[in-house]
Order: C-alpha cells, then sequence, then structure tokens
C-alpha cells in the first residue's frame, strides 16, 4: 500500500484542506449542539458565502497567473449601486441592468487588464488605484445614501430559490433530483479519468481507495441536497455558484486558455519563448475578475435588496485569503478552483460557527487571520519536506514498458521519424 | 608525503527510493588541483554539498577528515568557518549591489553593526587585484559581464581565508578568454597554498590544469588519476567516465543537403533598450534543408541576439532586413508566428526560457504546439499522452512516467523534453542555443544524434555553441560571429578550432 501512502502524500494539501474543513464542521456541529447542520443554516451558509466564492474563483485564476486583485470589494460595491440607480432612478428593467452591470463589471476589469497587461504597472498598484477610485465613485454614484426599492425579479437573485416541481413530499424534489445528477457525473467523470490514467500508466488510488473516495463523496453531497431540500431548495445565488465553478473548473483544467494561465504563472519568460500572447492572457484574467467583481456586487446587491456605500468592504481580503488557504501560491503558477472554494468555505463556516457560538467579530477577524497564516505555513512546511525527494542526483528510475493499451498506437507512430506526424 | 588536506572516506548518502553516493572515497592533496568528473547525476554535485555541510553530518553515512581532523559540518556557516567554500554554478551575487558589497555580504567589517565602508572597499580592491579583477568596488556587479562577476565570487571566498576553494562548473557559462583568465588564477592561487577542487564537464581543460582527477560513475567512485605523471587526456577521462572509450564521439551521419530553406539578409537589429546601438550589424546567412550550420562567436558576440531576433523578433528593437523561409517571405512580429511559420529555437537557458519547472513531463512536451491538440473548447489529453510518450519512448527520456514533473528529471532529460517540445510544433528550421551546455558526455552523444536525424528528415539545423569542437563535430558549415559582424563562413573541411578563433575574434574594421 506504500502507493496509496504516496499518492496521499503528492496531495496532502488538497486533502489536507478538506480533512481541515471536516474537522471545522464537526467542531461546530458539537460546540453549538447541531445548530449548524440545520437544514436552514445550511442554507443560510450557501446565501451568506456565494458572493466570496464567486470572487474567489476569479482571484485565484489571477493568482495562479501571478497577479492580485485588491479591487474586487470596491468594483463589486460600485456595479451594485449602478445597477441600483439604473432600476430605480431610471426605470431600466432588472435583466437589462443585471446585463448592463456584467457588462461593466468586465469593462473595469479590462480598465486593469490594460494597464497590467500592455503598460506593465503591477497589478498590486493597478488594483490598489482602483480600490479607491470605485470606492470613491460608488459613493458618487449613491450620494453617500443607501438606495433600496429594487424590483422583486432582481431580488430573488440573492434571495430566490428554484422553483419546486413534482408531487408534494415535503422535502424540494428539484434540489434532490440535482444533488442525485450532480454525483453521478461526479463519479462517471472520476471513473473514466482513473482509467485513462490506468491505461497511461499514472499512479491512481486502488479500487477500494477509489470506491470509498465516491461513496463519502456521493454521501456528502446527498447530505447537502437533503438538507437544502428540507430548507427552501436550492437558492438561485448557489444554482449560480454551482455553474459558475464547474465552468471555471472546466477552462482552467481542460482548454488552453487555462493551460497558458498556468504556464505565464509557472514560468513567464518561458511561456513567452513557447509562443504564448503572455499579454492577451494577462489582459483576459483580470477582465474576468472585473466581470466576477460585478457579479459578486449584483448578488450582494440582492441579497440586501439595497445598493449600500460600504457593501464588498474587504471583499478582496477574504476572497486573496479563500485562494491562499485553497493552495495557490503567492509566486504564481499552482492552484485550483475547487481549492479557493473549499478555502472560502473553511472561512464561512468559521464565521458562521462562531457567529453561533457568540463569540465575537473581534476575536472571529483575529482567528481567520492565524487560519490564513496557518494554512500556508503547513504548505510551506510540507513542500519542504517533499523538496528532499527530488533534487540534483536524484536520478529518476529506468523507464517502465509502456502499457500494453498504448503499446499498438505507439508503434505505428514510431514507424515515423519522432520529429514528422 | 605529506598529509592529504581533505579525505572523505566511504561516503554513502541516500535519498528516499535513490542511493546517490555510495561508498565514495576523495582525497585531496594539499595545494593540488583536484578535479572531479563524472555524468550528470554520477554524484558530484551531492558529493560537495555532504562536504560543505549542505546535507549536514547525520544525513550520511561514512568519515569526512579535513586538515588532520574528523569533522562534521551541520551547515555552510561551520564549513565556510574552518576554510572551505563552495562557489554554485548559478552565481550567488546580488546584482544591484557593488562589487564591495557583494564581496563581504554576510561577512560586512563592522564595529557593531555599523559598516566602515572605506575600510571595507580598500580590502575590496585589495582582493579584487589577487583574482585580476581592475574595477572601481562601487560598481554594481550587475554592470559586470559574466566572467568578471565569476571573480567577484572568488573574491569573496578569498575574503572568507578560504583554504580549500570548490568550484561548481567555473566555466559553464564562461567564453574562452574568461576560461583561460580563471584557470590561470586557478594555478596562481594554487602557488599561494589553495587547494581547488573543481567540477567541470570541459575535459579539455581538467586535462590542462588539473593535478589529479576523480572520475566518479553512478555514486561511486571509479578512479583517481594522478595528471602530473602524464598520460591522460581527454579520451583516458572519457573512458573513465562512461567506462567505455567513445571512439567517435559523435555518431556516424551523411549529410543530404537539399535546397535553401532559410535565407537571412542584411539583417540589422538595434539593442531592446537603446534603440541606437548595434547589436547584429548586416548579418546575412543560409541554411539549406538538411544541413546543420553552426555559429561561432564568443559570449557576446550576439550569437543568442540573432538567433532570438530571428525568432519573432523576441529579441531587439528596430529591426531591420529580409527574411525568408522556403523561399517566402516572411515578417514576424511574434514567437506565435515563428512556431507557425515552422521555426523553432531550443533556449540556452533552459530552466528560465525553456521549462516551466511546475509542469510534468507532458504539459512541457506539448506547451509549444498545444494549438495541434486543440479538441473543441479543449485540450485533447489522451492524444497528449500517446505524443509524449512517443517522444519519451523514441529518445529515451528517462522518468518513470510522462507524468513526472520535468524539475526531478537531470540536465540531459530535460533537455530532452525541449527538443521534444519543440520538434512537437513541427518546425521546419531548428535553432538550438548550446544545445549541449552542462550535459554529461553520454547524453550529448544522444542529442547529436538527434540533431542529425533531424537534418536528414530534410529540417534545417541552426546550432549555436561555445564548444568549438561540437561545432566542428557536428556542422556542415559554420559561420563566425564578433561584435555582431559575420565575419567568415567556413565549409566543414576548411574549419579547425584555430582558423575559426581567428575570425571570432577579429576586430572591427573601423
Amino acid at each position: 500500500m506504500s502507493n496509496v501512502a504516496s499518492i496521499l502524500r503528492g496531495n496532502i494539501r488538497q486533502y489536507g484542506m478538506i480533512i481541515a474543513l471536516a474537522a471545522i464542521v464537526i467542531l461546530f456541529q458539537i460546540t453549538t449542539n447541531g445548530v449548524l447542520l440545520k437544514p436552514i443554516n445550511v442554507s443560510n451558509l450557501v446565501v451568506q458565502n456565494a458572493q466570496i466564492l464567486i470572487l474567489a474563483i476569479g482571484m485565484v485564476i489571477v493568482i495562479v497567473a501571478r497577479h492580485i486583485d485588491l479591487s474586487v470589494g470596491s468594483v463589486a460595491a460600485f456595479v451594485g449601486a449602478v445597477g441600483a440607480i439604473l432600476m430605480t432612478k431610471h426605470d431600466v428593467p432588472w435583466f437589462l441592468a443585471v446585463v448592463l452591470c456584467l457588462a461593466l463589471g468586465a469593462l473595469i476589469g479590462a480598465w486593469h487588464g490594460f494597464w497590467v497587461a500592455y503598460v506593465g504597472i503591477p497589478a498590486f498598484i493597478v488594483t490598489l488605484s482602483s480600490m479607491l477610485l470605485f470606492r470613491g465613485l460608488t459613493l458618487v454614484v449613491l450620494e453617500g445614501a443607501t438606495v433600496g426599492g429594487l424590483p422583486d425579479g432582481f431580488k430573488k437573485i440573492g434571495n430566490g430559490f428554484l422553483p419546486e416541481v413534482g408531487p408534494d413530499t415535503d422535502l424540494h424534489n428539484l434540489t434532490l433530483i440535482l444533488g442525485v445528477a450532480v454525483v453521478a457525473l461526479l463519479i462517471f467523470f472520476d471513473f473514466r479519468k482513473r482509467q485513462a490514467s490506468k491505461r497511461y500508466n499514472f499512479e491512481v488510488l486502488p479500487f477500494p481507495m477509489f470506491a470509498l473516495k465516491q461513496i463519502v463523496l456521493g454521501i456528502v453531497i446527498m447530505e447537502f441536497s437533503y438538507l437544502l431540500a428540507d430548507a427552501r431548495g436550492l437558492p438561485i445565488v448557489g444554482l449560480i455558484l454551482f455553474a459558475l465553478i464547474g465552468m471555471y473548473t472546466f477552462i482552467m483544467s481542460r482548454t488552453v486558455f487555462g493551460r497558458h494561465v498556468y504556464a505565464i504563472g509557472g514560468n513567464v519568460d518561458a511561456a513567452t519563448m513557447s509562443g504564448v500572447n503572455t499579454r492577451r492572457v494577462d489582459f483576459l484574467v483580470m477582465t474576468n475578475m472585473g466581470f466576477l467583481a460585478g457579479l459578486a456586487g449584483l448578488v450582494t446587491t440582492a441579497r440586501l435588496t439595497a445598493a449600500n456605500p460600504k457593501a464588498g468592504v474587504n471583499f478582496e481580503l477574504d476572497a486573496i485569503a479563500a485562494s491562499f488557504i485553497g493552495g495557490a501560491a503567492v509566486t504564481g503558477g499552482v492552484g485550483t478552483v475547487i481549492g479557493a472554494i473549499i478555502g472560502g468555505l473553511v472561512m464561512g463556516v468559521l464565521n458562521n460557527g462562531m457567529s453561533l457560538n457568540s463569540i465575537g467579530i473581534d476575536w472571529q477577524q483575529a482567528i481567520k487571520g492565524l487560519v490564513l497564516l496557518l494554512a500556508v505555513a503547513f504548505d510551506v512546511w510540507n513542500k519542504k519536506r517533499t523538496a528532499g525527494t527530488g533534487g540534483a542526483g536524484a536520478e529518476a528510475e529506468p523507464t517502465p514498458p509502456p502499457p500494453d493499451e498504448l503499446v499498438e498506437e505507439i508503434a505505428h507512430l514510431e514507424a515515423e521519424p519522432p520529429g514528422v506526424r | 608525503m605529506a598529509q592529504p588536506i581533505l579525505e572523505m572516506r566511504s561516503i554513502t548518502k541516500r535519498f528516499p527510493g535513490v542511493l546517490a553516493l555510495s561508498d565514495v572515497n576523495l582525497a585531496v592533496e594539499r595545494g593540488e588541483i583536484h578535479a572531479i568528473c563524472g555524468e550528470n547525476g554520477a554524484g558530484k554535485s551531492t558529493l560537495m554539498k555532504v562536504l560543505s555541510g549542505v546535507h549536514p553530518h547525520g544525513t550520511y553515512d561514512g568519515e569526512i577528515v579535513y586538515e588532520g581532523q574528523p569533522v562534521a559540518f551541520s551547515n555552510i556557516r561551520q564549513s565556510e568557518s574552518a576554510g572551505i567554500v563552495i562557489i554554485h554554478q548559478e552565481l550567488a551575487l546580488i546584482p544591484d549591489l557593488s562589487i564591495a558589497e557583494n564581496i563581504f555580504l554576510g561577512n560586512e567589517t563592522a564595529t557593531r553593526g555599523v559598516i566602515n565602508w572605506d575600510a571595507a572597499n580598500s580590502r575590496a580592491i585589495e582582493l579584487m587585484a589577487r583574482v585580476g579583477l581592475r574595477e572601481n568596488p562601487l560598481t554594481p556587479v550587475k554592470n559586470l559581464g559574466i566572467g568578471k562577476q565569476q571573480l567577484v565570487e572568488i573574491a569573496k571566498a578569498l575574503s572568507k581565508e578560504v583554504r580549500l576553494l570548490i568550484l561548481d562548473e567555473p566555466t559553464a557559462a564562461l567564453n574562452d578568454d574568461d576560461s583561460n583568465h580563471l584557470l590561470d588564477l586557478l594555478k596562481g592561487l594554487k602557488g599561494k597554498g589553495i587547494t581547488s577542487i573543481m567540477i567541470s564537464h570541459k575535459l579539455n581543460e581538467i586535462a590542462r590544469i588539473s593535478d589529479s582527477i576523480t572520475i566518479l560513475r553512478d555514486g561511486r567512485t571509479i578512479e583517481t588519476l594522478d595528471v602530473t605523471a602524464g598520460g591522460v587526456d581527454e579520451d583516458r577521462i572519457i573512458r573513465g567516465m562512461v567506462g567505455r572509450s567513445l571512439e567517435h564521439r559523435f555518431p556516424d551521419h551523411t549529410p543530404q543537403i537539399g535546397e535553401v530553406l532559410l535565407e537571412v539578409d542584411d539583417w540589422t537589429v538595434m539593442h531592446p533598450d537603446d534603440h541606437h546601438r548595434v547589436v547584429i550589424d548586416n548579418a546575412s546567412l543560409t541554411v539549406r534543408r538538411g544541413e546543420i550550420v553552426g555559429i561561432a562567436g564568443l559570449m557576446g558576440a550576439g550569437r543568442t541576439e540573432l538567433a532570438r531576433s530571428i525568432f519573432g523578433r523576441s529579441y531587439g528593437s528596430r529591426h531591420s532586413g529580409e527574411l525568408r523561409l522556403a523561399g517566402r517571405d516572411l515578417k514576424l512580429k511574434t514567437v506565435h508566428e515563428a512556431i507557425r511559420a515552422g521555426i523553432a529555437y531550443v533556449s540556452e537557458d533552459r530552466k528560465g526560457l525553456g521549462l516551466n519547472l511546475l509542469d510534468d513531463v507532458k504539459t512541457s512536451i506539448t506547451s509549444a504546439g498545444l494549438d495541434r491538440l486543440r479538441k473543441g473548447l479543449t485540450v485533447d489529453e489522451r492524444e497528449e499522452v500517446v505524443v509524449a510518450e512517443r517522444y519519451r519512448r523514441s529518445f529515451g527520456i528517462k522518468a518513470t512516467s510522462v507524468a513526472d514533473g520535468v524539475r526531478k528529471l537531470s540536465g540531459g532529460n530535460q533537455q530532452k523534453v525541449v527538443l521534444s517540445k519543440w520538434l512537437y510544433t513541427e518546425p521546419q528550421l531548428l535553432i538550438l542555443d548550446e544545445p549541449t551546455r552542462g550535459i554529461d558526455v553520454g547524453a550529448k552523444f544522444e542529442i547529436y544524434g538527434i540533431v542529425q536525424s533531424l537534418a536528414r528528415e530534410g529540417k534545417g539545423v541552426l546550432v549555436i555553441s561555445s564548444e568549438l569542437p561540437e561545432l566542428l563535430g557536428l556542422c556542415d558549415r559554420i559561420y563566425t560571429l564578433a561584435e555582431g559582424v559575420i565575419t567568415h563562413e567556413f565549409a566543414k573541411s576548411d574549419a579547425t578550432q584555430e582558423s575559426l578563433m581567428r575570425y571570432m575574434t577579429a576586430e572591427r574594421d573601423n
């Protein structure tokens, strides 16, 4: 079973964070006498943390591309404010206002992208400027006041739930069906990936471990769906969030663009010399962050049912912390969307659990600060520990024979000379 | 006979899963230059890390006796205070600090934390004189050439009262002039009682200046040769390193040269920051299909700059002149366009420009030709593995699987990954910049074979190298480059090291 150990060691960061999240959940489940995982509280957890998790998705991509975005809180507030003004003062239909606001967010992101990618100013400076700029503009747009009276359709984005279908079962049917579908899809994809890895002779978890992983994952997702279904069903922000997680995971892991983001984060010079249009990638990464900040602003405004000059303060710090807790590297090139989501959930559950335990906001801040440091310290320690296994002199073992299934495929390719296909 | 200054007895060092050193013995006599030779991965660097305390006492088995005393260093600071200083291949200087500041970094002459700069600078001048460096001690190190930076490192070692100086590939990045100066300096230091251990792949230099040579192979001591007794030449050293005599250090190859592939006419390139400084001056050259063409030039002659300016203007400014590939005029503005046009450039800087060290073997191999793996919106990861596996097998890349990280591979295997990466873009013209730098003899031989097979397929190959024997052995035609000007063109039959060197050092007429 040394195989299991080595795989666990290789992914200790990933598994470590999941285990930490589970430990925190169990801890608060006990200290709150079961309130934490009450259906209504789980539903609230999703709704309250959605905007940070949306930002974390964009932020981890920015961080992988070796940048940072400090402006997302201010941009979210500004876009939310513009949306509220459009809907209340100018009678723009809410769905049109949403489209305009998302475009505005992307435009602000493009502004950052222009300065970062084409002028060459560090993102830290550009977005620090925007943090001040858009906080100021938010106050200007709102004239310092809170603007409410938003259309009901718009507020649903923040507070609404999926409609119910089918027979009356006391539970939200559609939510349960979605849960089953997600579990089935995840198992299907993971199984396919495992089969492919085996074909290519990569290390894989032994089957019992693999099965255990699927069962645990399935139970967790079904329990989660059940809890949501027992409350009010899947919140609309939850649906948006899960769609974004799926979409951005796909972009980052399967597309050429995602490859390019990891390439420039890992070694920008090597990426340039490999023909990657690094400026364009930087530009798009910053633009995307603006777009997601705009979306987070809309979600926040809808949830609070008003645009508020103070909305989104410190959002950027939560999103950055979520990315780093979730395993992103400060130097770029490392990080995943799922990791950032788990990091965000760690922060979210900490907030929620401590609030339920009547721990004041003062101590909450202090504890979250320490958690961030410990998570990254663990990462650094783990890297140092595993660094010894590679390094100079550690010559690789001889090439093992290729997997049988591939022999034929490779054999006919080998008939051709190396450079030509 | 005098007692050796250093004896390492039965050193065994294990990394998880790997036996890096197995029962290695090394005895270095006082006041000699002792070379350590071996292929990459033979354990040379590991042995020096054991000696200098990078691998602390207790993490290895065996005994180290230095100046007659058993020693047990647990970090570099301890070995340095004993007079053992190691100079690594990658220099550890801070570019923006001055020569004097660098020399005394970590070892400042200070009273209660306050540095006496007058004393430090005058001491620096003294040390610089000992290494033959005539510069203002206040000059920032980044303004010095790499050869002079190397001298600063040695001055820094002298400031620490070094008795045993260890140099890891000291001349790898130096041109011949700087190398010669450095080797002379080592001889001079030897006269002043400083013992040196030198790790190098440049066997001619080793044969020239060392007094004895210890050869490592696969983590074991093979033999120690006494050079002063005579009869030790490059072939003798190679025989020890690879365990067999390489009669021809280049594989057999019959060139099949076709029509003109690349034509460069009146190519002039300015410095990227200083638009009036000419870096490449009116260069014209051709490469035919199936031909291996060399560019010989000293460091700073503009070899890399020429190659990179052709490769999608990735170097320089205000490019002028004409570029034709297979008869088609090219106006390349980006690397991407160059790759699409069928040009590939394998950089001399493998870790800086060639690889993303966070990547695994397969993503490295496909990183420049990713367009070919596009399947709808996604990267075809199945095809990617097949492609990577094909290169791993045909080039014999030593990795447990194509999912291994490239960071773990040896230099030679990393270079094969970089070559695979560029071949996957299906280039017509392949520019190889120092393709065998820092690579052991066995891997070099394999890489020459790959280059020759590419030429036989009808590709054009342009090779830049500091090692003249490499150019002479590999190329069908050689251009010499001096100060950005192509000074001569040699057919293979006319070129000798001496004739090449004459044109590489040609002065400008004006």
